[in-house]
């Protein structure tokens, strides 16, 4: 019975620990490096996409240049810092390619390797990986 | 002891040989082998289908693990085949040495895992996973004479598990709830049924656990636990586990365990081991 008191305080801990998207909002971008410190994640996560054979095939003949505008005023926006998306919405952009599960899977190590690279801390890590992943379905399987 | 190491050090080649490893998911969502011989912690199946397979892609996993309490020791040695992140089938041959008794008990396990719905990080909904395992004594003798109704028997169970990537503390945290319909007497190792009650009853486990990186989780496990046999009192078990997945080839687990009172021999507690290698 101790046991089982144990496992559920813990369970109810969990559900009732505050949400991730909180008032610290711009706290993300500043642990992000700023603008200069999201354009060289974007950067290496965008290099490491092209060197992972799972992955690469997506990324050809597409506008290197653009895309790395277009994804950092994205993670800028979505980490609480002062830059406006100007892109298009996911969907549109994704339509056609077929992500696959597996693909944007290795996207996610490819931003994470990004991420170490630029010594961002496994907490920021975490809270930008999580606005992503709520991304999942207006990307993968279209 | 010899043999684990072998065993280990065969895993660890085979591992490292790493030949078009399935690698379409994340680092630690194939879990660790539990003791059953599913994905999972090491008490509790969990919903996560074994390996890191996704789309077409196929794998599976090999493990040796040992749980040594106060009075008895449990070696297992598992395999599974992972099929495109939807269909684990699993095999675990355990054996339980009685250290007190000078003898031991025997069983085997087979496993089929089905990924019904939702998934571990993505989308709205948990994953959930129905399985199956077979369960049968290869040594019946003391299973039947403390009181068990039958040398084989099947589980069936229902899981549900999910990842928050930024939980508490910003970590990221996993959460798995399994209910098992059951008669298994100390998980099927004292036969199944007894004279006390005969019939599945519907039995909850449970496993939390915060990654404190990529690579490093801690956690606890729980398992309830029928108590059909009438010679000795069965207690629920409880686990407090150090995951550690150095590459999506490799996972070894260590842990503190709580059994509670096995045939008679009150509050076994010990340590719990398991090497994984997964393809
Ligand atoms: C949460 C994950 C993702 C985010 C936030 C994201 C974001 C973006 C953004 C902002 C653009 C530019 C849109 C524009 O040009 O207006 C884009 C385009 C693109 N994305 Fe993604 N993306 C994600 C996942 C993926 C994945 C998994 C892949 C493939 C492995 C992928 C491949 C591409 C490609 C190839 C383009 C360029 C399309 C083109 O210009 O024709 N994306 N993405």
């Amino acid at each position: 019975m101790n046991k089982l008191l144990m496992v559920t305080v813990l369970f109810a801990a969990l559900l009732m620990a505050p949400s991730q998207a909180d008032a610290r909002d711009d706290h993300l971008y500043n642990e992000l490096g700023g603008t200069a410190g999201i354009e060289q994640i974007v950067e290496d996560l965008l290099f490491n996409s092209i060197d992972d054979r799972r992955i690469r095939h997506h990324f050809e003949g597409v506008d290197m240049v653009r895309l790395h505008e277009k994804l950092s005023e994205q993670i800028c926006e979505l980490a609480g810092g002062p830059c406006v998306y100007t892109g298009d919405d996911m969907v549109k952009s994704h339509t056609g390619m077929g992500v696959t599960r597996g693909d944007f899977n290795a996207l996610v190590e490819a931003l994470q390797l990004a991420m170490d690279d630029n010594e961002v801390s496994v907490p920021a890590q975490n809270r930008l990986l999580a606005r992503l992943a709520s991304m999942y379905d207006e990307i993968v399987g279209l | 002891m010899r043999k684990l190491f072998t065993h280990s050090a065969a895993l660890l080649l085979l591992a490292s040989s790493g030949a078009a490893a399935a690698e379409g998911r994340l680092l630690a969502t194939g879990g660790a082998t539990n003791v059953e011989g599913a994905a999972g912690g090491g008490l509790v199946p969990w919903a996560v289908i074994s390996a890191y397979t996704e789309d077409d892609e196929i794998g599976g996993t090999v493990a040796v693990s040992r749980a040594q309490v106060d009075d008895y020791r449990l070696d297992v040695t598992a395999a599974s085949f992972s099929f495109r992140n939807r269909l684990e089938v699993s095999v675990a041959s355990q054996i339980f040495n009685l250290e007190n008794l000078g003898t031991e008990l025997r069983q085997q396990v087979f496993g089929l895992k089905y990924r019904v719905a939702g998934d571990l990080i993505y989308g709205q909904l948990p994953q959930i996973s129905a399985g199956v395992q077979y369960k049968r004594n290869t040594r019946y003798d003391l299973p039947s004479a403390v009181g068990s109704q039958r040398d084989s028997d099947w589980d069936a169970y229902i899981a549900a598990s999910r990842v928050w990537l930024a939980g508490p503390f910003d970590r990221t945290w996993l959460a798995n709830v399994t209910v098992r319909a059951t008669r298994a007497n100390q998980f099927g190792l004292l036969g199944y049924g007894g004279d006390l009650n005969d019939s599945r009853k519907l039995q909850v486990e449970a496993a939390t656990g915060m990654f404190i990186n990529r690579a490093l989780a801690v956690g606890v496990e729980y398992r309830q636990k029928p108590d059909n046999l009438g010679f000795a009192e069965e207690e629920d078990a409880m686990s407090a586990f150090v995951a550690w997945f150095p590459s999506k080839n490799v996972a070894l687990v260590g842990a503190f365990l709580d059994l509670g009172s096995i045939a008679g021999a009150r509050s076994q507690t010990g340590y719990y081991l398991s090497l994984q290698a997964s393809f």
